[in-house]
């Protein structure tokens, strides 16, 4: 017994309902612009500085007397949140004034004023020198990434794919930090790795359906290029549901079962999977009707024929 | 198609065999594995600190300090020798990476000159026409100092980790002047903190008993003298109370040997300590020329104790004793004293400290969610694809095998975010057989035979599967290039999931599809 995701030969009109993906697309990456301008991204200490405590308390339910406890050190805004159960506390404390030292007394004071009663489960302070870096790091891992990715394509492909990839890849890295900066998750380190793995899948997607584009073109130089760039969507939307769909599938899990600290990772990557998805078939491609393919001459066509035989 | 190479054949059979052998220990407990003949792979996954739990600090050498202590030296020596030689002088002192004197008779500023600049290698000198020498530290000699500073600093952490009985902790130097700590199974990072605050510098000096303390306090230091305050004696209204001591160190703790626990004449704790050859002449030289004076003892800018010579004390070994020495304060010092002096202090910039409970939850939680995100891919690929999805999940299986075998060969830590690189690798593996396999769908539709269909599949899917994979594989490249510790886990083992992918989805069921074709011989085909 067989299950099937889609019809055997599926044909269906993307490319026609470009405007309505157009117009879609502009509106997320308009809000999320807007979203991120506006209440920007909610930064971890790898990248603002910090301290991050994670306690697990003997009874549950005790955050607000530790809020009361904690507020009264005069360590400025402390922040506390139930971290999967309600007896696990996670304390964040901003940077604080004085460097390094000040950083150190602070935890100090937090472990005096909670007392032995508490299991310290993590405990993370980082400095504002190493947090310039990371940020640094992590801005130039991402822009450095999609560079590297585009090259590739622009190496592989004419220059038209490569800039309708790039569209499509900052569409979705656009989207991803919208998305953020909307639910106010966590933005730290791991989130970039998670937005660079997405890059990295973003364009997986995208060159698996370029890659029938370029073969199309050489097979059938005469059908319009509509027609080409659709019949290219439907030969490989199959494979293209399918890998997304196991790869969502183990991302569910890992969402579900994977614990509370890569819980934010897993909603990054499942996002990226669905919006990278979306964006190969309805923004990358219909893209290239407007950028200009070189169709091949008849003897090119004539070589691709022999290749392949 | 039907027919592949024996030594192909060959070639994935010794990998696979390979890849079972160097991954079969992690299911061993390690007193099994110590228990294996020689010749097999011992090698097991080792986990990162977030996982087993443990301690990372990130520490700087501020180097800045010994640069202004030998300046500092040198503006002494430059002193003395003025003195020595009857030149009058001005404006001596020191900047961040300069000297520079006055010379006031310029008839005398050539000789000053030619003299200064003997005294030590490694700076720039210059005379200008007013008579300022400025002796400047190279460019060269700086970078040899910081270099130096942090070598040296990173054998003192390890000399005072080691005795702790801390099991494999890392020290290594990260960029200019960093040192990275991780020290497995210590969650409390404390303890490291405080064997590592202290430079422990300990210094003997003579007290300056002509100049008048009063008179010091208020501002007025006799030149070469200086005030140091007591590090456990305090006035009845807090403030700690001041020795006016010889800035000259009489005996440097740099000439200490050992240093061990001991007791005093009244049973209290004390430190035992032992000088080399050098130390102990100049000390037997300096408590027989000063017999009846007291001697203060300086640990880090602080008088510990300022007792009196009683006589001569020959071969170098004495006591340091304190009213407040507790059995554990005096070890813990003559611990820190045994390893040496920190050359400058150490800075904590980052500090990450996971509790055993959070790393085995998370060690728990990254086995079930594998566990579901495999038997989740498994069932549905089987269902999908049928026997073509059953070869596909062998592949999937050997790949699991390789990955944590290319893990364990080459001595990779495998970190939280690795597990997720891990679970995104099972559902990512399978992509290069879906390609085949709908590439080998199409081929069928179009009317082709079983073979040639299965030939052209995975022929014209190739090209694909390498573009596909290589523009993820650049994303891990640069996620590990500017990536730190638990995200360049990450970056591994997505990497090296990706490239035991390919191998595992285009040859190994390329093996087994063939095998069946071979036996079966079918004249149609459903995938």
């Amino acid at each position: 017994m067989r299950i099937k995701l889609l019809p055997e030969n599926p044909n269906y009109a993307f490319l026609s309902k470009r405007m309505i993906f157009y117009v879609f697309s502009s509106l997320l990456v308009a809000s999320s612009i807007a979203m991120f301008s506006i209440k920007g991204l909610s930064y971890g200490i790898d990248f603002t500085g910090g301290i991050m405590i994670e306690v697990k308390m003997s009874e549950p339910d005790q955050i607000g007397s530790m809020r009361s406890t904690l507020s009264q050190l005069g360590l400025g805004a402390v922040e506390l949140q139930e971290f999967g159960t309600s007896d696990d506390i996670m304390i964040r404390l901003q940077a604080q004034d004085g460097g390094e030292a000040a950083n150190q007394a602070a935890v100090n004071a937090v472990k005096k004023a909670l007392g032995d009663g508490v299991e310290y489960r993590r405990t993370e302070l980082v400095g504002p020198k190493v947090s310039d870096e990371l940020f640094l790091n992590g801005i130039y891992a991402v822009v450095s990434a999609i560079m590297a990715i585009l090259i590739y394509i622009w190496f592989r492909f004419e220059w038209q794919f490569g800039l309708s990839a790039v569209v499509a890849l900052a569409h979705d890295v656009i989207s991803t930090i919208g998305v953020f900066s909307l639910i106010q998750h966590e933005f730290n380190l791991t989130t970039v790795a998670a937005v660079l793995t997405i890059a990295g899948y973003s364009i997986n997607d995208t060159v698996v359906v370029f890659d029938r584009v370029r073969e199309n073109l050489r097979k059938y130089k005469t059908m319009p290029m509509e027609q080409l760039l659709n019949q290219s969507v439907n030969e490989t939307l199959s494979r293209t549901t399918m890998t997304s769909f196991t790869t969502l599938l183990a991302l569910v899990a890992l969402y579900y079962f994977g614990g509370e600290i890569i819980r934010d990772f897993a909603f990054a990557m499942i996002w990226g999977i669905l919006i990278g998805t979306y964006s190969s078939i309805c923004v990358a491609v219909p893209m290239l009707l407007h950028m200009s393919v070189e169709r091949r001459s008849g003897e090119d066509d004539q070589q691709a024929q022999e290749q392949q035989s | 198609m039907l027919k592949i190479e024996t030594w192909k054949l060959a070639v994935v059979g010794i990998l696979c065999a390979l890849g079972f052998a160097f991954a079969a220990p992690n299911l061993l407990s390690s007193e099994a594995v110590d228990g294996l003949p020689g010749f097999l792979p011992k090698s097991q996954i080792s986990l990162g600190l977030d996982l087993q739990g443990g301690s990372h600090l990130l520490l700087e050498v501020e180097v800045g300090v010994v640069v202004k202590e030998r300046l500092e030296s040198l503006v002494d020596s430059i002193r003395t020798e003025l003195r020595k030689e009857r030149i009058i002088y001005g404006g001596l002192g020191a900047t961040d990476s300069a000297v520079s004197v006055t010379i006031k008779d310029p008839a005398e500023a050539q000789k000053a000159y030619d003299t200064i600049r003997q005294l030590e290698v490694g700076y720039a000198s210059d005379l200008a026409d007013d008579g300022v020498i400025t002796l400047t530290l190279t460019e060269q000699s700086l970078k040899e100092r910081r270099v130096a500073a942090v070598e040296q600093s990173i054998e003192i952490v390890r000399r005072r980790i080691d005795p702790q009985g801390i099991k494999e902790p890392t020290i290594i130097r990260q960029g200019d002047d960093r040192i990275l700590l991780q020290v497995p199974g210590e969650d409390d990072p404390e303890k490291l903190k405080k064997l590592l605050g202290q430079t422990a510098k300990l210094t003997f000096h003579l007290l300056d008993e002509k100049g008048s303390l009063a008179d010091a306090m208020a501002g007025r230091v006799p030149p070469g003298s200086m005030l140091v305050p007591s590090i456990d004696e305090f006035d009845n209204r807090g403030a700690a109370r001041m020795y006016l001591l010889k800035k000259r160190v009489s005996v440097s703790g740099d000439t200490l040997v050992s240093a061990s626990l001991g007791f005093d004449q009244s049973s209290r704790p004390a430190v035992n300590f032992r000088l080399d050859a050098v130390g102990g002449k100049k000390f037997a030289d300096i408590t027989r020329a000063n017999i009846g004076k007291p001697f203060a003892i300086v640990l880090d800018g602080k008088v510990i104790s300022a007792p009196t010579i009683q006589g001569i004390i020959p071969g170098g070994s004495g006591q340091i004793t304190s009213g407040t020495f507790t059995t554990e304060s005096a070890r813990e010092l003559s611990l820190l004293l045994s390893a040496g002096a920190l050359p400058a202090p150490l800075t904590v910039l980052e500090e990450r400290s996971v509790g055993p409970g959070l790393g085995q939850d998370s060690v728990d939680a990254g086995k079930v969610a594998s566990m579901v995100g495999l038997a989740l891919v498994v069932v549905f690929m089987a269902i999908y694809y049928g026997r073509f999805g059953v070869y596909a999940n062998v592949a999937l299986l050997m790949n699991m095998v390789l990955i944590v075998a290319m893990l364990s060969a080459f001595g990779a830590t495998l970190t939280l975010p690795g597990i997720a690189g891990i679970v995104l690798t099972i559902g990512m593996a399978v992509d290069a057989n879906v390609l085949v396999f709908e590439r080998i769908r199409e081929e069928l539709r179009t009317g082709r035979g079983v073979l040639s269909a299965v030939d052209q599949g995975y022929k014209l899917a190739l090209s694909t599967i390498m573009d596909a994979n290589i523009t993820t594989l650049i994303a891990a490249v640069l996620l590990f290039a500017f990536g730190s510790g638990p995200v360049q886990g990450f970056a591994v083992t997505l990497a090296v999931g990706i490239i035991s992918s390919m191998f595992t989805a285009i040859w190994v069921t390329r093996i087994l599809i063939s095998t069946w074709l071979r036996r079966t011989r079918p004249a149609t085909l459903t995938i």
